[in-house]
């Protein structure tokens, strides 16, 4: 991918994002029940489904570095995990800063709560196996071998938490039921989730580029 | 197959072997479960009811504690001597590697387990005497889970300076499920209701046992090459 080809994304990524302001305060109505506070699900939405990209990108790229042993893959396992993780923990703080008005408390063991944070634990544990392997071949299988089992995980602990507790709204958008999302705000929420992606792709492609950069010094 | 499963079980002989004659793991961590029996009852106080509704909880911190000990160790005892390098040299599917060592850490760990509900039994008086059956099955279906997970990561972190540290850290997140799972299983189990009530619990370790396993054996050779 070419420097001026990056530098687009990344203006891409800008007008997307005002675009998703722009939509989220201007555009969406006030929401009746929780007031202005619901718009922070503008942010908190788009992060995980942005989080669930890269995760998704880190299992296809520890998956093809073990059948093919191509650096290119590991170096987007490796940078995709990055982001997905600073994905995460925004979408976490994000919800306790919603939480706290909404639910009263800053905090709660909630069942997609706690597999939000088991998930970010997984893939800070991915990045403290690459920062501690000083052997890039090692550290490229090892890599993989937990980007793999992190991901076999995540639904494995989506069904624990979710039977060990529950107090969490119901999924509106991936749930199996048609939505009852206000137009207005699911329009909202998918400026933003354009928006979010593109920021994630423009971060993948300079994360790339690092890594690449790296391993040629 | 059968060599293959020959493979599998010269593994688990030779490591059983080792131990029967060290008795260094085994000692050591019925020496640790006792030590976090003392614990638990410290940290929570002489009450025995509070100590009786925290027992699953207990028992299965305990195990993964203990795990935490002895899994991390499978593959230390074959840094010296150059035995990493016979391992590696063994012709054919290195998996058969895995499942030995895999089968070694149940034992290992159910010995453990066998220990720590017999010193829960005494130390705390509660009967298991009723709930034995149910308890086995979920002793049994938690135990896979946390030795698959814990043999492949063993592997892999062994080789590594920041061993002690990297091993809890990638097996904790890892275990969430099944400790969940149990937890909630072994509950159940002393309260005295049938396994069909935890049905789910038991259907999602077993899920979870088999990915854990079959991801086991299909990235095993991927650690143990260089």
């Amino acid at each position: 991918m070419g420097k001026s080809w990056t530098r687009a994304l990344g203006w891409l990524a800008v007008c997307g994002l005002l675009a998703g302001l722009v939509a989220g305060f201007g555009y969406a109505p006030r929401e009746v029940v929780q007031g202005n506070v619901q718009r922070i699900m503008y942010l908190h939405v788009p992060s995980i489904l942005t989080a669930y990209l890269a995760f998704g990108l880190v299992l296809l790229g520890s998956g093809a570095y073990l059948l093919t042993r191509r650096a290119g893959w590991d170096r987007l396992a490796a940078s995709a995990a990055e982001i997905g993780v600073v994905f995460t923990a925004v979408t976490i703080v994000s919800g306790s800063i919603w939480g706290r008005p909404t639910w009263g408390v800053w905090w709660t063991w909630d069942a997609r709560l706690t597999s939000t944070a088991v998930l970010l634990l997984v893939y800070v544990g991915y990045l403290l196996l690459r920062a501690m392997v000083d052997d890039p071949d090692a550290r490229a299988r090892y890599a993989a071998v937990v980007g793999i089992v992190g991901a076999a995980n995540i639904p494995i602990v989506h069904f624990s938490v979710k039977w060990w507790r529950a107090l969490h709204q119901p999924s509106t958008i991936l749930g199996p039921e048609p939505s009852p999302i206000a137009p207005a705000i699911a329009l909202a929420l998918l400026v933003n989730w354009i928006g979010f992606t593109l920021l994630f792709a423009y971060f993948l492609s300079r994360r790339l580029e690092i890594a690449r950069l790296e391993e040629r010094a | 197959m059968i060599l293959y499963a020959r493979r599998a079980w010269i593994v688990l002989w030779k490591d059983l072997l080792t131990e029967r004659r060290s008795k260094e793991s085994l000692n050591a961590l019925l020496f640790f479960a006792l030590l976090l029996l003392f614990l638990f009852q410290f940290a929570l106080g002489p009450d025995r009811d509070r100590l009786r509704a925290a027992l699953p909880g207990l028992l299965w911190l305990g195990l993964v504690l203990a795990g935490l000990l002895g899994l991390g160790r499978t593959f230390i005892t074959e840094r010296d001597n150059d035995c990493w390098e016979g391992l590696r040299l063994t012709p054919g599917d290195k998996s058969a590697i895995y499942l030995g060592k895999l089968l070694g850490n149940f034992v290992l760990m159910v010995a453990v387990e066998v220990l720590l509900l017999a010193l829960f039994g005494f130390f705390y008086d509660v009967d298991l005497g009723p709930a034995l059956g149910r308890l086995a099955v979920v002793l049994f279906l938690g135990t896979t889970g946390l030795s698959a997970v814990g043999t492949l990561f063993a592997a892999m972190t062994s080789q590594l300076r920041a061993r002690e540290l990297l091993f809890p850290v990638l097996l904790l997140p890892a275990q969430v499920p099944i400790l969940l799972a149990t937890v909630s299983a072994t509950e159940a189990a002393l309260l005295g209701q049938p396994l069909g009530e935890v049905s789910h619990w038991l259907k999602l370790l077993a899920a979870a046992d088999v990915v854990y396993v079959v991801i086991g054996i299909m990235t095993f050779e991927f650690i143990l090459d260089v």
